[in-house]
């Protein structure tokens, strides 16, 4: 390419379909930001699914919000608006030629969405624990209208509650449940299956009397409490009142508190408490591939904007990421039991040896070579700028989501 | 290299480096009161609209200097609020949908079928 180019009067950057630099610039722009249009599309898809079902059913997500944690959501947020900053100000280093800064500001943009996804790691997990992930596992799942497993969910409303409860301020509980309880219950959940669930939880010293007795209402009346309804006169009406109007009667019933426990909720919601979890982990899930995505996309962008050096040592340097990525995992399930543990730390010690000796080959192999530079310069900067956009996209979208999810009040 | 023809023919606009640490700030500051605001009742509509217009703030924060819409070609900003707008009307139709069926899917919630 470059050689064909030589005899023209522009640029090897330059495309033949283009007049200018500039030209150029304001067309990819414009085409990144039809790609923008089409992602903003697609999340709102799972707003839209958002706002129906809280529109429908608000007690449940009073309710099932508590679960999460707005303490990891609240610096999660601001890691990730932090790593914002850092690209803007990469964009504004590539404008200006700061190729050496503009390298850091990329790293550090790196630092910032693998901060991100690690803290997602600990919160997904502390769902896990609980019996809050996705699909048949969550413990409000629902088959032909009635609680899968009712022990599981009483189990998971003890969690939600009490968690809720610690969890209004911003004092610093993001551990508690990582350990201290996760361990508990994980204990627990398998005589809490045979059935006498109450006797179980009264063993646990944190878990008080009163609330054990709470616990074994739902597991009776789902069906009971349909038959009376349904031998109202107009139940329909009343229902669908409740659904529409009920907020003020939910607040006012539970003195004190702004949240419903479980066995409040509207008895028709039960049904529908499961899929609060299955929106968190299809928004958040959806978010966190796109931050996946960027990270990719920014180890590309610091991999042309490198010189010999940094392109030595930037895919070695991913894997060792990764592998300290699943040393931390291994750490965060090494109570549990089963294959993943073991999967973890297997994973984790193969990709820092592949990292390791591929790093060292490179360094070896590299020599500094002072004609291969940066592929970027105030003239020429259009991917990064691309790529920054694309960060920036997930940045604001999870400004939305935060809020959303974790601050419902 | 490349160095000559860029400046030329086309100047970058760089944003000055006070002024995005400024609005990282703010972002920061914003993000603080979103989360202290949970404290206050306002009624569960009222905190939910302030939560949004917080959060539309700091999105208009993102967009109009970190983004650059504030000094890019005007096409870009009406393709991010043409897409907006869209996904907002989805989401009224969507809401004004379920609102008028709520009381149908409460009658088969009631039946015990799946609505």
């Amino acid at each position: 390419m470059s050689t064909a180019h030589s005899d023209h009067d522009h640029p090897a950057h330059l495309a033949h379909h283009f007049e200018t630099s500039a030209q150029q610039m304001e067309s990819g722009k414009l085409g990144m930001w039809v790609f923008l249009a089409t992602e903003i599309l697609m999340f709102g898809g799972l707003f839209c699914a958002y706002a129906v079902y809280r529109a429908n059913n608000p007690d449940v997500f009073l309710f099932a919000h508590r679960a999460l944690d707005t303490t990891w959501g609240a610096i999660n947020t601001a890691v990730l608006l932090a790593s914002s900053f850092t690209m803007a100000w990469g964009v504004r280093a590539a404008q200006l030629g700061q190729k050496k800064l503009l390298i850091g500001l990329l790293i550090a943009t790196l630092f910032g969405g693998a901060g991100f996804m690690l803290i997602k790691t600990v919160e997904y997990k502390a769902k896990w624990d609980h019996a809050l992930f996705v699909g048949p596992s969550n413990a409000y799942y629902h088959d032909n209208g009635t609680l899968a497993d009712p022990g599981e969910a009483a189990h998971s409303s003890e969690y939600i509650e009490k968690h809720g409860d610690t969890d209004g301020g911003h004092g610093g509980h993001g551990d508690d449940h990582g350990a201290g309880h996760g361990d508990a219950h994980a204990a627990g959940h398998g005589d809490s299956h045979a059935g006498d669930h109450g006797g179980d939880h009264g063993a646990q010293a944190d878990a008080p009397a009163p609330a054990a007795s709470k616990i074994a209402a739902p597991a009776a009346p789902p069906t009971g409490l349909h038959a009376d309804l349904l031998t109202h006169k107009r139940p329909v009406l009343g229902a669908g009142e409740s659904l529409s109007t009920g907020i003020g009667a939910i607040q006012a019933s539970h003195k004190g508190s702004h949240y419903p426990a479980f066995t409040e909720l509207d008895p028709l919601n039960t049904n529908r408490t499961h899929i609060f979890f299955q929106i968190y982990f299809a928004m958040t899930g959806l978010h966190g591939l796109h931050v996946l995505i960027g990270l990719g996309l920014i180890s590309w962008i610091c991999y042309r904007a490198g010189g010999p050096m940094t392109r030595a040592l930037l895919v070695p340097g991913l894997f060792v990421s990764v592998g300290i990525y699943f040393v931390f995992v291994w750490w965060l399930v090494s109570a549990n039991s089963g294959w993943f543990p073991t999967t973890a730390l297997v994973a984790a010690v193969l990709c820092l040896i592949a990292g390791a000796l591929w790093g060292a080959k490179n360094v070896a192999l590299t020599k500094p070579n002072p004609d291969a530079d940066s592929e970027f310069s105030p003239g020429y900067y259009t991917p990064v700028d691309c790529v920054g956009l694309y960060w920036h996209l997930v940045d604001l979208i999870w400004i939305f989501l935060f809020p959303l999810l974790y601050l419902i009040h | 290299m490349s160095h000559d023809h860029a400046h030329d023919e086309h100047a970058p606009h760089a944003v000055p480096l006070g002024f995005l640490a400024l609005i990282f700030g703010v972002l920061m500051v914003l993000t603080f009161v979103t989360v202290g605001v949970t404290k206050f009742d306002f009624g569960y509509s009222m905190n939910l609209v302030v939560a949004m217009a917080i959060a539309l703030v700091k999105a208009l924060l993102v967009g109009l200097y970190f983004m650059h819409l504030r000094w890019d070609a005007p096409i870009n900003g009406f393709i991010l609020v043409a897409s907006l707008l869209f996904v907002t009307l989805f989401i009224s139709f969507a809401l004004l949908d379920t609102g008028a069926y709520a009381p149908t899917q409460a009658a088969a919630a009631l039946r015990g079928s799946t609505p």
